[in-house]
């Protein structure tokens, strides 16, 4: 858990009170719509179909259980009770008042959080690991990185106002739970042959409607350079991004056209300037940062404990367990999958009360600590293996202990049609049928891993590309039609899922899907073959045949 | 259309000269790069010249001239384009301007800070309400996370200062 400093709370209490005059200003006229529009963006408040949407920053996905309680308070007193939890490690608030905005950020920065830069032409929030600083095998915290990056990203003076939004990750795990391949800048923290700690820079991942997986700009760079290569290649994308077509102007369109080698070559001119300026990070400073993360004191405590056997011999225990709980880095503790998937309900979305009782839940068994995931998920970071039984009991009883963590059921969704104004087609009722067709737990887990991503429009913000199944909402003549692909991963084999044929309509999604995974238990060559390796294996023709043969 | 120039309304004393209008007699004269880049010499001889520099222009045309200019003025087209950012920090951080660096095009009362911390120090601001908010609106922050030219220490660097002053208290 990173605690503000005296300097943190006060610049986001200037924020917060140019904010306050800004929507003054709007509200007086004094500033047209179109002028307000761009300094609202830059604090994360949207114009939604119905409403103004609120987007709210949590850096790299840590929350204390203070800050998660003022989660809940917004929900309840801004809001209509709840918040929706989305893939870059934010949460939305639907139904927000304009006129009561600078309220509810006054009382989030109470607690150290805001929402600036969750939207707009700027560098997003810094989004890492859910599972940084308690993960076996990591090299260093990416959380210290990551705020280092938000902390130099954060009102920037020459990046605020870019040719398109800017999306940074960093991972410092073999295995990326942060899809570092699909973001504007991706980062991997690693140890190189001399035992010198730096990054691999990846550059020009997106997805969108026209998605690339990144590209390695650079294999190596040593930490005290990290800012000052970030700036470099800002500035290269700040001056020559495109600015005549929105659709082409991310940076991986300028990455394409100039190609991976001249881009580079433009940024290591760049960064031979100014690596050695004011921007190169001391090791103090990283230690500075480092000492205002809290790490909780484990006990020596067994890997195997009573409890733990005990509860053993309860079926439905054993299926949220073995779901649901994963490896820590300290024996006798495990990390904790809280999945915000319940069947028949939309992805990603937490009740005030759910929020409350969770942040005493994590009080009590993880340290007081939570985390929010890409995957539209919640995890406790530091349980102890004795109190996993009474946990589960303690999330059931709040409907928060739904056992498909990673399974079909386990989707990523995009608010869509319901909600955004962006959107051509419904995700949320879609992904709600689906998990009412998988509602089996037995079937579930015979068919495994599989992640199914849904996105009401070419925007792609549920991700659909890179669904193992991805979802793609069009409209055709007036109706609501989805293309399927299969094969699609974020992990560090990154890749797009490919298209199996033509877009189907509403009414067909569900059973399309069903087809395919049925054709997937019948090509499997073993019950260890997950659906995304049987797809690599056997290419898309199978499915395709299977799901187009009767139609 | 207002100017403000070191924090405080002032008087424009450059004489905006459009293409291919004439030059008046004497006196300070604002031009646009194609009229200045035509005879640089000339313009610089005749007394105090500024530059109008388009924001997807490199820099490079200008750089041999800087020394002489005593304006550049920098665009915004569009409060959304964010390129003079970028050639204001390197005109005063990279090459060493210390001219007048102005801001013209859509310069609106919430860019001050950010165009300060880049270098500005003169602003062409659209509104009268801006203007006269001037001085308000470029004291709203006291902290800032990013070292540039403007003299203002990142918070990584006064933290650090203030770890140095602490480790030396007896």
């Amino acid at each position: 858990m990173y605690a503000y400093d005296e300097l943190d709370r006060t610049l986001l209490n200037e924020r917060v009170s140019e904010f306050r005059d800004q929507v003054k200003r709007r509200l007086s006229g004094e500033l047209t719509e179109d002028e307000f529009k761009i300094l609202r963006l830059q604090n994360g408040v949207y114009l939604q179909l119905h409403a103004y949407m609120f987007r709210v920053a949590i850096p790299y996905g840590t929350l204390s259980s203070k800050q998660l309680r003022q989660l809940a308070h917004v929900a309840r007193r801004y809001d209509r009770g709840y918040g929706h939890f989305t893939t870059r490690q934010n949460i939305q608030y639907n139904w927000i008042k304009l006129s009561e905005l600078p309220d509810a950020l006054a009382d989030l920065a109470e607690v150290g959080i805001h929402a600036m830069q969750t939207s707009g032409n700027n560098t997003r929030n810094v989004t890492s690991d859910q599972w940084a600083g308690v993960a076996p095998g990591e090299v260093d915290d990416p959380r210290i990185w990551s705020e280092l990056l938000r902390q130099y990203t954060t009102l920037h003076p020459e990046f605020s106002f870019l040719p398109r939004k800017f999306k940074i990750a960093i991972t410092a795990s073999a295995h990326d739970r942060a899809a570092i391949k699909i973001h504007d800048i991706g980062l991997r923290l690693y140890k190189n042959d001399e035992g010198e700690l730096g990054f691999e820079v990846l550059v020009g991942g997106g997805l969108g409607r026209t998605p690339f997986i990144a590209k390695t700009i650079k294999q190596f760079v040593h930490r005290r350079d990290i800012l000052s290569y970030v700036e470099a290649i800002m500035r290269v994308y700040n001056q020559y991004g495109r600015r005549d077509n929105i659709y082409k102007a991310r940076i991986k369109i300028l990455v394409h056209e100039l190609g991976i080698d001249k881009f580079a070559r433009e940024v290591d001119e760049e960064w031979q300037h100014i690596r050695d300026s004011a921007l190169a990070v001391e090791d103090a400073a990283i230690e500075e940062i480092r000492s205002r993360f809290t790490y909780p004191k484990y006990e020596k405590l067994p890997h195997m404990p009573d409890e733990l056997k005990q509860a053993a011999h309860d079926p439905l225990f054993e299926r949220w367990r073995r779901n649901s709980v994963f490896t820590h880095k300290a024996q006798g503790y495990s990390i904790v999958t809280i999945s915000l998937k319940p069947i028949g309900a939309p992805p990603g979305d937490a009740t005030a009360e759910q929020m409350d009782a969770l942040a005493d839940i994590a009080d009590r068994y993880s340290f007081g600590e939570i985390r929010v995931g890409h995957e539209q998920n919640l995890a406790l970071p530091h349980v102890a293996k004795r109190d996993l039984p009474a946990l589960w009991k303690a999330l059931d009883r709040i409907g928060l202990a739904t056992p498909n963590v990673n399974l079909v059921s386990d989707i990523i969704a995009c608010p869509g049609l319901d909600y955004c104004s962006l959107a051509n087609a419904r995700s949320i009722p879609i992904a709600q049928e689906l998990t009412r067709r998988f509602a089996n737990h037995d079937t579930a887990n015979l068919i495994g891993r599989l992640h199914i991503n849904i996105s009401g429009c070419i925007n792609a913000c549920g991700h659909h590309h890179v669904g193992h199944i991805g979802i793609l909402g069009v409209e055709k003549n007036g109706e609501e039609f989805y293309q399927i692909t299969i094969g699609g991963r974020a992990d560090e084999q990154a890749q797009m899922g490919t298209l199996i044929g033509p877009a189907v309509p509403y009414g067909e999604v569900a059973d399309v899907v069903e087809d395919i995974v049925e054709a997937y238990l019948a090509l499997r060559d073993s019950q260890e073959e997950l659906f995304v390796d049987t797809v690599k294996r056997l290419g898309v023709e199978p499915f395709k045949e299977r799901v187009y043969a009767t139609r | 259309m207002p100017l403000v120039k070191n924090g405080h309304i002032a008087t424009d004393v450059f004489f905006h000269a459009a293409d291919g209008t004439e030059l008046p007699g004497d006196g300070a004269v604002l031009v646009s790069a194609a009229r200045f880049l035509e005879d640089p010499e000339a313009l610089l001889k005749r007394g105090k010249v500024g530059v109008i520099w388009p924001n997807n222009r490199d820099l490079d045309d200008l750089v041999p001239y800087l020394e002489r200019l005593a304006l550049v003025a920098l665009v915004f087209p569009s409060f959304r384009d964010g390129r003079a950012y970028t050639q204001a920090r390197l005109l005063r951080e990279r090459h060493g301007f210390e001219g007048e660096l102005r801001a013209t095009g859509q310069v609106l009362r919430d860019q001050f800070v950010f165009m300060l911390r880049a270098g500005f120090d003169a602003f062409d601001v659209r509104k009268q309400a801006d203007a006269d908010a001037f001085g308000e609106a470029a004291r709203r922050y006291t902290v800032f996370y990013q070292p540039t030219g403007d003299g203002h220490l990142s918070a990584l660097h006064r933290r650090n200062q203030l770890r140095h002053s602490e480790s030396a208290k007896p």
